[in-house]
Parts: C-alpha cells; structure tokens; sequence
C-alpha cells in the first residue's frame, strides 16, 4: 500500500469508503508522521493524539456497523484527519491564538465550521501554529516560535496560517482550517506549495472564529489539490445564525468536471498585479500559467483594479482599527492571562502591555489612533471610502469577466528575521491579497511553479462574490494537466 | 511625526503599558506607517459613501448614501434560549468567586 500521508483528502474519502485502509491506519500514519518531522517544522501549537485515535477508531466502528446493518448515510467526511488553525476554537482543547494571554485558554463552545467538519466525520490531530491574533505574514510573530517552510526550513511558511499550510505541504494531514483577512490562508499556500481558499465574506461562518479585522476576517481550507478544497468548502459553508454576517444563501454541491476544457471562461488579468517589485521569477510563472488556461480554452484580455494601489493602506487603518476594538476584550478579567495591580488602570495596562506582542501591539496603537477623536474622518472615513472604490472596482472588472488572475505574492518564502524590524516590508508581503478581503470576494491559490532556489510559486485566481464554483472548476481543470500541486518537500 | 506624548496618549486610551524602549520604537514605526498612508488623502471621496461591510451595501437595495444598515438577517426572535454553561466560562477567569469574576476596587474611595 501506498504512503498513507500521501493521499489527498478524495483519495483518503475513497480508500476508507473501499475498505483499503481504516480511519486509525490513516490517523495514526499522520500522527506517526507528525511526530517524527514536528521538530523541523514546528507546524503545531497544541497535539490532540489521542483524542484523534479515539475519534478515528469510533469512525471505523461506525463504518464497519454501516457496512454490516446499513441505514443511513455516512458523515462524507468520515474518518480523514484535520489540523484547525490555533485562532478557531475546538471544545475543551486550549485556543491561544499564538498569543501568551490565551495560553491557558480553554473554549467551552466549537466554531462553527470546526463543528461542521466534525459533525462530517473529521478528525482533528491538532491546533495548528499562527502570528498572535492572525497578525502577521510569516508566523514569526507566534508566542509560541515560528514554524518552519517544509521547502526550505531556513524560511518562513508565510502566515499568518502558516501552520496549517506547512501541515499541508509536509503531508501531516490531508486538509487543514485556515482564517484569512488579509491573505492569511492564500499567501502561506503559495509559499508552501499548497492549495488555499479564502471564500466569500460571509459565505463561511466566522463564529467561534477570534475576531480580528470583522469585516474582513472569512475561514477557508488548506489542502493538496483543487479537488478537495471543493470537497471541504462544501462542507464548512452556508448560513449560520450565530454569525450576524453570515450570507443566507444555498451552498451547491460542486460537480468538478475532470475534462479540462474552458472554452468560454473570461479571464481578466490586472496590469496592477504585474509590477516592477515582483520576483521575475514569480511573474514568469504566473504568466505562464495564464497561458495554460488560454491553451484550455479560456479567453484572456487586460482589465483594470485602477485602487490596488491604496488597497495596502485602505487594509492597515481597517484592519487595525477593528483590530484595536475586537482586541480590547483581553482584559485580565474573565479570561486570558492577568497581570495584578492594585487599581483596575493599571491591571487593563499591565496585563496586556506584559502580554502581547509587538506587532499586536503596534497594531492595537495604530486602530487606536485612527479611530480617535480629530483623526477619525481623516484615517479611518477615508479607507471606508477607499474601500468603496476597491470594491467597485472588482464589481466593474466582474461585468467583463469571469476570473481574475494574478500573483499572490511578491516573492517566493523569505528567510527569518528578513522582515522582523521593518513592519511595512512585512506589509508589503499582502499587497496581491488584500484587495480581495476588502471588496469581499473569493480567491484561490495554488501552486503554479518553482523559482530558481526550488521555492513554490503561487498563483490566485479571484472571482465574484459567492462564485467559489468558478474557482474551482478553473483551478481543478489547471491541475489536470498540469503536476505542480504533487510535488512534494523532500523531507528527512 | 508623531510626539512621544502623543504616543503616550493612544497607549493609554488602548491600555497599553509600554517600555520607554517600545515608547520610541512605535513614536518610528507608526510615523512611518502614516506617512505611508497619506496616498489615501489625495483620492477624491467626497461623492462616496463609506463601506462598513461589504454585505450592507451589495444585498440590500440601499440608497448609497446610507452609512449604516444591518444586514437582513442579523436578528432572531427576541425570545431566551440556553447559552453557554457558567461553570465552563468561569473556569477561564483568573480570579472568581461563587458565580463572578474578581475585580480589584473600581471606585477607590477615601
């Protein structure tokens, strides 16, 4: 039998539905996996081992009743193991966050898209490691120490999901959560070589998901192969009455076609997405892959995004701005870490000063600021009205086409400590992914080459609201004729 | 350039206690980011309304000028249902008694 860590998720689907393995050889081949690599990587913050073993051995006696007695269906998803990124809550395993004021933070209550997975049959191995509160491009900013590129364990995974998308490429799992409000699941995907979804603003519920930019905060999946991204999406998305965003409307099942032909599929391709600054390398690749899909039958012409450019700042003031509101529960009261003083000032003031880190903070400052009396119309107003023009412009491009192609990042995985002290060069790492986040629309990312050092180059597709469908079937019909997505790091 | 007293001040309306060290680190840092920022001043925005959520204004048939409308399905019934276990919430409070969380003095009082 074939390395069971290899299999992507249809494939774990089909080898438990035909018997070929059980949930526990699976589970425990992952498990085994993880702990011999985990020390290179550094993928997770917390291991739920035996919880997972136990949940995968009940999906085979599940299974095995099913196949003796029938009635109803199985969960779809019954059995095949999955990495939640640290900012998504699971009942009763700590959450932190990557941040020290979450360290001893146990959720009393699942997210809903964790609670989705779970009630589809999946089997959580572990919480996966993130920049403190999502904050950050590179995983760097963990409480907890960074994770590792399977790639090239001298650099960063990207972030801030970069444990889940790290998980991914080194074959620890088959699927992992991510959350992505900037690019937090797409740009870890290109670094690692993986797939990565960030749907629609309020196609996925953000319940029990930890609040960071609200408006722009959505939960996607990680996984090998276009394929599955659409498997898991299926199963994660649609209404939820706990999340006051969440769109209501019918998720459909997604019927991927495996002929690879798009004839009649627009696909626009943004001048502001080409410019000087980006790793030729990465440019090449992705014009290349453009190509690809011309070569399938897609139609390709220019379009323009004519507000990319203040999509960065537009994020910043946003995001942080939410961030500094969301954040102001860590208080040291009814839960997190507490540092004591004597009057209430000053235990608000330590406990979080002595807890968070420097990007949460400065972060925290910056939202403080702009939304503060005499600066709020000139900062804050104004990337709300930016952000209007943004979004206008994706809704103007998705009247002349279907998709929109483009890198999603400058470069290829840098190495550690390369960004640490110059926060605006950090920034920089998000410019192809932000627009996406603050128009509300989805994107995909997935592998399309290799650079010179043998580092994954990513490409992302964008599409109009609530047409995750297209993405999926552009990028499934892109992987069949087309091998990027399979290779793998070599690792010890 | 942001002052070091304007530093101060954001740091504590955020609560944040701050090193002298981090004090002129972020004095650098969020000038920087500012300055970066001003690009957006130049945009002409006095037609556009602002975009709290971009589902407020692409689901509903709003007036583009409203700044704020909920969203359709924001509300359910306004009738009790059960919620989350005390017991379970109170195991994360750093310091509790009985069914609360405990305070240092809010109102020192001579």
């Amino acid at each position: 039998m074939t390395d069971l860590t290899n299999l992507t998720l249809v494939q774990a689907q089909r080898a438990l539905h035909s018997g070929e393995c059980s949930s526990v050889e699976l589970t425990r081949a992952c498990l085994e996996r993880i702990a011999r690599l985990e020390p290179c990587i550094h993928a997770f913050i917390t291991h739920t081992p035996q919880a997972a073993l136990e949940a995968a051995s009940q999906a085979d006696l599940r299974r095995a009743r099913w196949k003796k007695e029938g009635g109803s269906m199985l969960p779809p998803l019954l059995g095949i193991p999955l990495a939640v990124k640290d900012l998504l809550c699971l009942a009763g395993v700590r959450c932190t966050c990557g941040s020290r004021i979450l360290e001893n933070f146990i959720p009393p209550y699942s997210a809903t898209a964790v609670e989705r997975l779970l009630a589809a049959g999946m089997v959580v191995v572990g919480k996966t490691n993130t920049d403190e509160y999502a904050m950050g491009s590179s995983t760097e900013n963990s409480a907890f120490g960074p994770t590792h590129n399977p790639w090239d364990t001298g650099r960063v995974p990207g972030g801030s999901s970069g444990g889940s998308a790290a998980a991914l490429a080194a074959r620890f799992v088959p699927a992992a959560l991510g959350s992505d409000t900037g690019g937090s699941v797409r740009q870890p995907a290109s670094y690692c070589g993986v797939v990565g979804l960030k749907p629609t603003y309020g196609r996925v519920s953000r319940y029990g998901l930890v609040a960071y930019g609200s408006s722009l905060d959505t939960v996607g999946p990680f996984t090998r192969t276009v394929a599955d991204a659409a498997l898991i999406f299926e199963h994660m998305a649609g209404y939820d009455r706990h999340d006051a965003t969440s769109a209501d409307l019918p998720v459909s099942s997604t019927c991927l076609d495996d002929n690879a032909d798009l004839s009649g599929l627009r696909i626009g391709v943004p001048d502001e997405y080409f410019i000087a600054g980006i790793q030729p390398e990465v440019t090449n690749a992705v014009r290349t892959a453009i190509a690809v899909f011309e070569a399938q039958g897609a139609v390709v012409f220019p379009v323009s995004l004519p507000h990319t450019q203040y999509a960065l700042p537009v994020y910043y003031l946003i995001a942080s701005s939410e961030a500094s509101a969301n954040l102001a529960r860590y208080d040291g009261i009814r839960f997190g870490a507490r540092r004591d003083a004597d009057n209430l000032f000053d235990l608000f003031s330590r406990t979080r000063g002595q807890n968070f880190g420097a990007e949460v903070k400065r972060r925290i400052m910056l939202g403080t600021y702009a939304l503060s009396a005499g600066y709020y119309d000139a900062y804050y107003g104004q990337a709300q009205k930016v952000r209007t023009l943004i979004q206008r412009d994706f809704d103007k491009a998705f009247e002349q086409v279907d998709l929109i192609a483009a890198p999603v990042a400058p470069s290829t995985a840098f190495r550690f400590n390369e960004h640490l002290d110059d926060p605006l060069a950090m920034y920089l790492e998000d410019v192809f992914t932000l627009p996406a986040n603050l128009a509300g629309v989805p994107g995909l990312a997935f592998p399309a080459g290799f650079d010179s050092a043998h580092l994954p180059i990513g490409m992302q597709l964008m599409a109009a609201p609530f047409r995750e469908d297209i993405l999926f079937r552009a990028g499934h019909a892109y992987q069949q004729i087309t091998d990027w997505h399979q290779a793998a790091p070599s690792l010890p | 350039m942001l002052t070091l007293e304007e530093v101060e001040h954001i740091a504590a309306l955020a609560r944040l206690e701050l090193t002298p060290e981090e004090k002129e680190r972020f004095q650098q840092q969020l000038s920087d980011i500012l300055d970066y920022a001003v690009s957006l001043q130049q945009v002409d925005t006095r037609a556009i309304p602002p975009t709290p959520s971009v589902l407020t204004l692409r689901n509903a048939s709003l007036p583009l000028d409203s700044n704020y409308a909920e969203p359709a399905n924001a509300l359910r019934p306004d009738k009790a249902e059960p919620g989350l276990n005390t017991e379970d919430l109170l195991q994360n409070a750093p310091s509790a008694e009985g069914n609360q969380f405990r305070v240092p003095p809010v109102l020192n009082v001579e």
